[in-house]
């Protein structure tokens, strides 16, 4: 079936079967690997993409869903010559280490500062208790996301 | 590594791989996909003993979109691989060993017709008896796993004695004895294994896979499948974590079979979260039985250990694990009477395997718990008989060996005791609340560096001025997310002044890059780091004195190599690296260095299989660690409040990646301290998922503080030592030993469950009435 939808600020039209889940249509027929899958049933986070500014899990939605929506993926996130200051912040902080988990945190982290541009520690561990990360232990990504929601504000 | 600013030794150098990483753009191995390529499959077994009657693969066969379905009889090499030993077959011809044992691979046009394929391949088996549990496996009535092995269920033994250990106990005036079990850890890397290879009309075996040994797997591939090792290309991308779970072949073999079977077609192969969990190798579940011995004055006096690492059905890195846990099993100190005992045992439940620490957490977890219940017999403070009895450079260890390499034990223990964690800990503990305890517990750790005496343990730099007159590092050392590649660039540019523009890296490919050895032991940086800074010194010199003689300069220190270009102080003029690189001739653009390391010059054993699995060790990290936990009385719940670890890892190259594998490390620590149950039960993994393997959560992990006490390895590159696994070792101790002081219970297992806590409270309060 035919789907439409805007991606990374483009709308585009794409064939695909009913059942195709979101994280392969994006990963192998739009080439968009960086989003990425760890568990393929909504456990680890590593799938998360923003619908509507809502992170949501690819691995657990159907590409008719996406129909109509507004997709943000990890490539479209920053403009072509700035990173994202949440991106940023992953880089100076150290938050980034095998990195597979960096896409769907950046992205989650994105919709919790759209939500609470204040957010305190725990609020920002609460925010982001839904992505696994195996290589950190958190730190570093409550720093970059405390780091970024100061820098948003100014 | 970004910006323009040249990097220092000892300051932190933003990761070269988080921007590629944090934007999406970074390839790892299961991000390529192509025009008609092929899935391929692994049929596993599902039981875990039996004999092979036969393997019913027509139905598959005949599956429109299944391109081919191979079995063992596919397979042209000596379908065996494992690292050690070549114990393990990559499809099972005759025995089934454990449920995750391949049986079948079958090739399909797409994922969904793959997955029909695998469900319609049946294997007719007769069952055998299974062998699930270590200390049965030892009896002569077990069942055989290894018929090949001449010593049964037993894949390898080792005995380490000192003193005399009988007499001794009886001169000791306090004594504990305590049994420790712990089971499977799974390394849950968000990156399952996975690759994609092709077979080129060259003949080129070429795999893109996730590994952390591209040089050991071409050398296994080539071998199972009797392809030639020179036409078989291994590429290694950064890895989606890896932990040591990645030390060995996983998809190697049979990606690269389904590869040779369908020459000219680009093959992936990615196994989901429950393959990994079912077939991946684990954290050995361990049993230990220990017996330690003080003076009243808390000096150690005597320890007996036995210790039985359950290793599943291959060696793959049985042997080498239990050999390291046996070298550490007597923990940072000195004691003068020590008998130590260790088993790795064949059995038929999952495979045992390279996890961060390398059998050591183990060890650690219960001997530091010794420590503390001997300390309470003698009334002694816990940091005060650790420092009492710690390990000093130049003193003997618990095996008797003098230590060489540098020793930082003490300096870790006092600036613990000078913590505010330690010094308020009883203002902190009065705080608790109601229904609610409070306890501080500590733990020392060490791990060795590197392969021990035997195996030769090297790194092989290569660096390059490219024609652009940038400086290109081959990287030997897989970076599976633990910042080597980084670490690399910092070297080379510090040591070439030249910023990141001027720097640029090759990941780990067996046709560009010179072998190095695995990314593990704690080695990746100490033995690739000092191969590279030699060959950066020896480009350095060819280049400045090609340049001096260009400039005609009367001495070396008028030529300075600045960024992109080299100086000629005195009269100013400049040549740019382009333009030198074209003068020169390629074979000395080039320069390259090996590095061994340096090995134990005396032996605590002469048994020559212990030798070659690694014992000893010469250089050691050190740290103390100090956990504070809260624990509810109503439900048994334990949350780690505050956690302090103070490593001696040497010389800090890069600050940052340094607190990284200390925080991580104790993430994983904790995770195995308290959650992580990787449940098997009549040799079957019940807990198949991430739901029901519960790892940390950004909410479990509080915030965690790192401290180095940064005393120079002479030998190390800039005075490093090894970082990788020591953080690990701590946790599960430290959390322990915290427990006992806030509840006085001990678990003496983990995970340390609520239910297990709540059952120890309970026990104790019906004792106490």
């Amino acid at each position: 079936m035919k789907i439409s939808f805007i991606l990374n600020g483009k709308k585009i039209e794409i064939d695909a079967p009913p059942d195709r889940r979101v994280v392969d249509l994006l990963r192998e027929d739009l080439n968009l690997t960086g989003t990425k899958e760890g568990c393929g049933e909504g456990e680890c986070g590593a799938c998360t993409i923003l619908v509507n500014g809502e992170s949501r899990l690819s691995c657990l939605m159907l590409a008719p869903q996406l129909e109509g929506q507004k997709v943000t993926t990890i490539e479209g996130l920053a403009s072509a010559e700035k990173l994202h200051p949440i991106q940023q912040a992953f880089v100076e902080f150290g938050a980034v280490q095998c990195g597979f988990c960096s896409p769907g945190m950046v992205l989650a982290s994105t919709n919790l500062l759209q939500k609470n541009p204040n957010p305190s520690r725990a609020e920002i561990r609460e925010g982001i208790s839904g992505n696994f990360c195996r290589c950190t232990g958190y730190q570093k990504i409550v720093d970059a996301v405390e780091a970024a929601a100061r820098k948003m504000k100014i | 590594m970004t910006g323009r600013e040249i990097p220092k030794i000892g300051k932190t150098v933003p990761r070269q791989d988080a921007l590629s990483k944090v934007t999406g753009q970074e390839k790892y191995a299961v991000d390529y996909y192509a025009r008609d390529f092929l899935w391929a499959g692994v049929k596993r077994a599902g039981v875990p003993h039996g004999l092979v009657k036969k393997i019913e693969t027509e139905k598959a066969q005949a599956l429109p979109g299944v391109i081919k379905v191979l079995t063992y009889k596919d397979v042209p090499g000596t379908n065996r691989q494992g690292v050690v030993r070549k114990d393990q077959p990559v499809l099972v011809k005759e025995k089934v060993r454990h449920c995750g044992d391949p049986i079948a691979l079958v090739l399909a046009q797409d994922i969904e017709t793959l997955r029909r394929a695998l469900d319609l391949v049946t294997l007719c088996y007769e069952p055998l008896p299974a062998v699930l549990d270590p200390e049965e496996a030892l009896k002569e009535s077990a069942p055989i796993v290894q018929e090949e092995n001449p010593q049964g269920n037993i894949l390898l033994k080792g005995n380490l004695e000192t003193g005399n250990v009988d007499l001794a106990f009886k001169e000791c005036d306090a004594i504990v004895e305590a049994s420790f079990k712990f089971p499977h850890q799974e390394h849950a890397y968000l990156e399952t294994e996975g690759g994609y290879a092709i077979l080129k009309e060259d003949g080129i075996l070429e795999m893109t896979v996730s590994t952390q040994t591209p040089f050991r797997d071409r050398s296994e591939v080539a071998e199972a499948l009797g392809w030639d090792q020179e036409k078989i290309r291994i590429i290694v991308p950064y890895c989606g974590g890896a932990f040591g779970g990645k030390d060995g072949v996983s998809v190697q073999t049979l990606l690269g079979l389904a590869a040779i079977q369908c020459p000219n077609r680009p093959v992936k192969m990615w196994w989901d979260r429950e393959e990994s969990f079912l077939a991946s190798s684990k954290r050995h579940p361990c049993r230990l039985h220990y017996r330690l011995g003080a003076k009243f004055d808390g000096t150690f006096h005597a320890l007996a250990a036995s210790i039985y690492y359950d290793t599943g059905p291959y060696d793959h890195l049985g042997g080498v694990v239990m050999a390291l846990g046996l070298e550490h099993a007597g923990g940072p100190y000195q004691i003068p009477n020590v008998r130590l005992q260790a088993w790795s045992v064949y059995t038929n439940n999952p495979i045992g395997g390279a996890f961060r620490g390398f059998g050591v957490p183990q060890v650690t977890a219960a001997m530091e718990q010794m420590v503390d219940m001997v300390a309470e017999k003698i009334n002694l403070s816990p940091l005060e008989i650790r420092l009492r009895n710690r390990v000093k450079k130049g003193g003997k260890n618990s095996l008797g060996m003098n230590l060489t390499g540098s020793v930082g034990l003490e300096e870790c223990l006092i600036k613990v005791r000078e913590h505010p964690f330690w010094t308020e800990k009883e203002k902190w503990k009065s705080l608790a609340g109601p229904f609610r305890k409070r306890g501080v517990g500590v733990a020392s750790v060490m791990q060795g560096m590197g392969y021990g005496p035997i195996v030769p343990d090297y790194g092989n730099a290569k660096i390059e001025l490219t024609e652009e007159g940038r400086f290109r590092i081959y990287s030997g050392v897989v970076d599976m997310g633990q910042g080597n590649a980084t670490t690399c660039l910092q070297i080379a540019g510090h040591i070439l002044n030249q910023d990141s523009s001027h720097l640029e890296l090759v990941l780990p490919d067996t046709a560009r890059t010179l072998p190095s050895g695995s990314a593990s032991a704690s080695r990746t940086t100490y033995t690739f780091g000092n191969a590279l800074i030699e060959a950066s010194q020896k480009l350095k010199h060819r280049l400045l004195e090609r340049a001096a003689g260009l400039f005609m300069a009367e001495e070396m220190e008028e030529i300075e190599l600045r960024p992109g270009r080299i100086k000629h102080v005195p009269t100013g003029k400049e040549i740019f690296l382009p333009d030198l690189a074209k003068i020169l001739d390629e074979s000395e653009t080039v320069a390259t260095h090996t590095f061994q390391a340096p090995v134990a010059k005396e032996f605590p054993t002469e048994d020559q299989a212990l030798k070659l699995h690694g014992i000893p060790h010469t250089i050691f990290s050190y740290g103390a660690h100090l956990a504070c936990v809260e624990v509810d009385e109503l439900t048994g719940e334990v949350e780690v409040k505050r956690y302090l670890a103070v490593s001696d890892c040497g010389k800090v190259i890069n600050p940052q990646i340094l607190e990284q594998q200390i925080q991580g490390g104790i993430a994983q620590g904790l995770g195995y301290a308290l959650y992580e149950d990787f449940i098997v039960q009549g040799g079957k993994a019940q807990t198949r998922n991430l739901s029901t393997y519960i790892v940390p959560t950004s909410l479990d992990v509080p915030d965690l503080e790192s401290i180095p006490v940064e005393i120079g390895e002479p030998s190390g590159p800039f005075g490093l030592k090894g970082a990788g696994e020591i953080a690990m070792d701590g946790p599960l101790p430290a959390i322990a030993n915290a427990i006992a002081d806030a509840c006085g219970i001990r678990i003496f297992r983990s995970p340390m469950t609520p239910q297990r806590v709540f059952k120890a409270l309970k026990e104790k309060e019906e004792g106490n009435s």
